[in-house]
């Protein structure tokens, strides 16, 4: 495998590397430091900055009109957009447009028209419903929100919790079962209307990431027309899974991001904080945490970046994906613990964006599956089979 | 799914979320005792209706404490609850406030809010 860069992507990584470091980072001065949306003035001038680099819609593929960027260019690009105090959770707040739900790329025509156009136009926003109270880990197992065929129509009752976005969302894509006698072969996935009669936010889930909180939600006898089943009825576990495996090399690019600039903070702090005569940096105590931390993210580059390569070869990826994820969040985790340690009383303040990252980082290693599960898929793959 | 089970076709979520704790006057005195923490706190006219949801967040100087001495004056009664995630608590305030009154505080109208979806 070959990790140098193109010229190309040497081009993109810079470009992005600026865009963050001059139009970004200089806003986040003003905002709560758990702030993470940016004025609607600025807001609109930096999408169109980034509309005019070319670089808007990133995750919409090219035939939607996003732009063409292939899955390791987009590692590298979500390592640098995630280098900012709300980085990990809100990259460049936004302003790099999203592609919404993509499993509604797969939708019929007729779901397309009413659900992924819209969304792509920026006239109606989704969610991804699919933890439920009784767990998230094993959805196959877990789904017990059921839905049951009445006529043309499909009734939909149950819950969902850790959800975000649902309660400012048009509709949202719901996985419910369909079968009780199957386990991953009994759950259908229902794109659902959030105005729907017996569609319910029942409350705001407060956590260690302060500003984007998720819902939890009710479904009571919820009607879905059967043109709202999103593939196969008993065929909704396959459309959940693929995005699982999807999802977490961005999400291990989040984390290496954080990494890096909290290392670049650590490194600066140490060679310009003095103590009992001389720099930090002097101190084998303090190199030794540098290098540990430059151990873990360069560990993590190369996986994830790793799991982009073989995703962009199309061959199967979901072992190296599941490692660049554990890794890339463990690590990530452990960089920026040590570089509060490094910053001593300031590492602990809302002054820098230390405290913040470490807050949100300890997600990444629930969020998308936790460590134990990415264990089980990698151990799965490695020993030829399921467990169960 | 004991939450839901509790709370089933009762709007018993929402009453739980609510910060439901005695109003205290709104003087210099009161607002001197409070603590320099981050939080979310309400200001009410003297029937108790609410004009006002904020927060003290990470830039103020003494934090719950500071927010109320700038607004000594705008309200008669004021609440508060120290919390270290007060944004997504203040933005939940708001959106139960907009639930139950169809409305935003009279006061929280002059500012910029941030989207606010809904519950229910």
């Amino acid at each position: 495998m070959d990790l140098e860069l193109s010229e190309e992507q040497k081009l993109i990584t810079d470009t992005v590397r600026r865009f963050v470091r001059n139009e970004i980072v200089p806003l986040e001065a003003d905002l709560d430091p758990d702030g993470s949306e940016l004025n609607p003035e600025d807001h609109a001038r930096l999408v169109a900055q980034v509309r005019q680099m070319g670089f808007y819609g990133l995750d919409i593929p090219p035939e939607y009109g996003g732009p063409e960027v292939d899955l390791v260019t987009r590692t590298l690009m979500a390592i640098e957009m995630a280098q900012h105090r709300a980085g990990l959770y809100a990259p460049c707040y936004g302003v790099f447009g999203g592609a919404g739900l993509a499993q509604l790329f797969e939708a019929n025509e007729d779901q397309k028209q009413r659900y992924l156009y819209p969304t792509l136009r920026g006239e109606k926003h989704g969610f991804f419903g699919l933890t439920e109270p009784s767990g998230g880990s094993d959805p196959a197992r877990a789904i017990q929100t059921t839905a049951v065929k009445d006529g043309d129509d499909w009734v939909i009752n149950g819950g969902k919790i850790f959800i975000s976005g649902a309660d400012q969302s048009d509709y949202g894509i719901v996985f419910a079962r369909t079968d009780s006698t199957q386990g991953r072969g009994g759950i259908t996935c229902f794109i659902v209307d959030a105005d729907s009669p017996g569609f319910h936010v029942r409350r705001v889930v407060h956590t260690l990431r302060s500003t984007h909180y998720a819902t939890e939600l009710q479904f009571e006898d919820l009607r879905v027309p059967a043109a709202n089943i999103l593939g196969e009825v008993n065929k909704g576990f396959g459309i959940a899974n693929d995005r699982l495996s999807r999802q977490r090399i961005p999400y291990a690019a989040g984390c290496i991001g954080v990494a890096v600039k909290a290392q670049e903070m650590a490194i600066a702090y140490a060679n310009q904080r003095e103590t009992f005569g001389d720099r930090l940096a002097t101190r084998q105590g303090i190199q030794w945490m540098i290098v540990d931390n430059e151990i873990d993210i360069r560990t993590s580059t190369w996986l994830t970046l790793a799991a982009a390569h073989k995703a962009n070869r199309n061959e199967p990826y979901r072992t190296e994906a599941a490692m660049a994820k554990l890794v890339a969040s463990e690590a990530g985790g452990r960089v920026v613990d040590r570089a509060m340690q490094i910053h001593g009383g300031y590492g602990m303040t809302k002054d820098l964006p230390l405290e913040r990252w470490y807050r949100e980082i300890r997600i990444r290693r629930v969020g998308e599956g936790p460590s134990e599960v990415q264990r089980l898929i990698m151990a799965r793959d490695l020993l030829g089979g399921s467990f169960h | 799914m004991a939450f839901l089970k509790h709370c089933r076709g009762v709007d018993c979520a929402a009453m739980k979320l609510h910060l439901d704790k005695p109003w205290l006057p709104l003087t210099a005195e009161e607002v001197a005792r409070l603590p320099g923490q981050m939080g979310v706190f309400q200001l009410a006219d003297e029937g108790g209706s609410i004009v006002y949801i904020g927060f003290a967040g990470g830039k103020s100087l003494f934090g719950l404490r500071s927010e109320l001495e700038k607004r000594l004056g705008a309200a008669a009664q004021f609440r508060f609850e120290v919390n270290n995630q007060y944004q997504t608590r203040w933005r939940e305030l708001l959106m139960l406030h907009q639930a139950a009154h169809g409305a935003l505080p009279a006061l929280n109208q002059d500012e910029r809010t941030p989207a606010l979806g809904r519950l229910g």
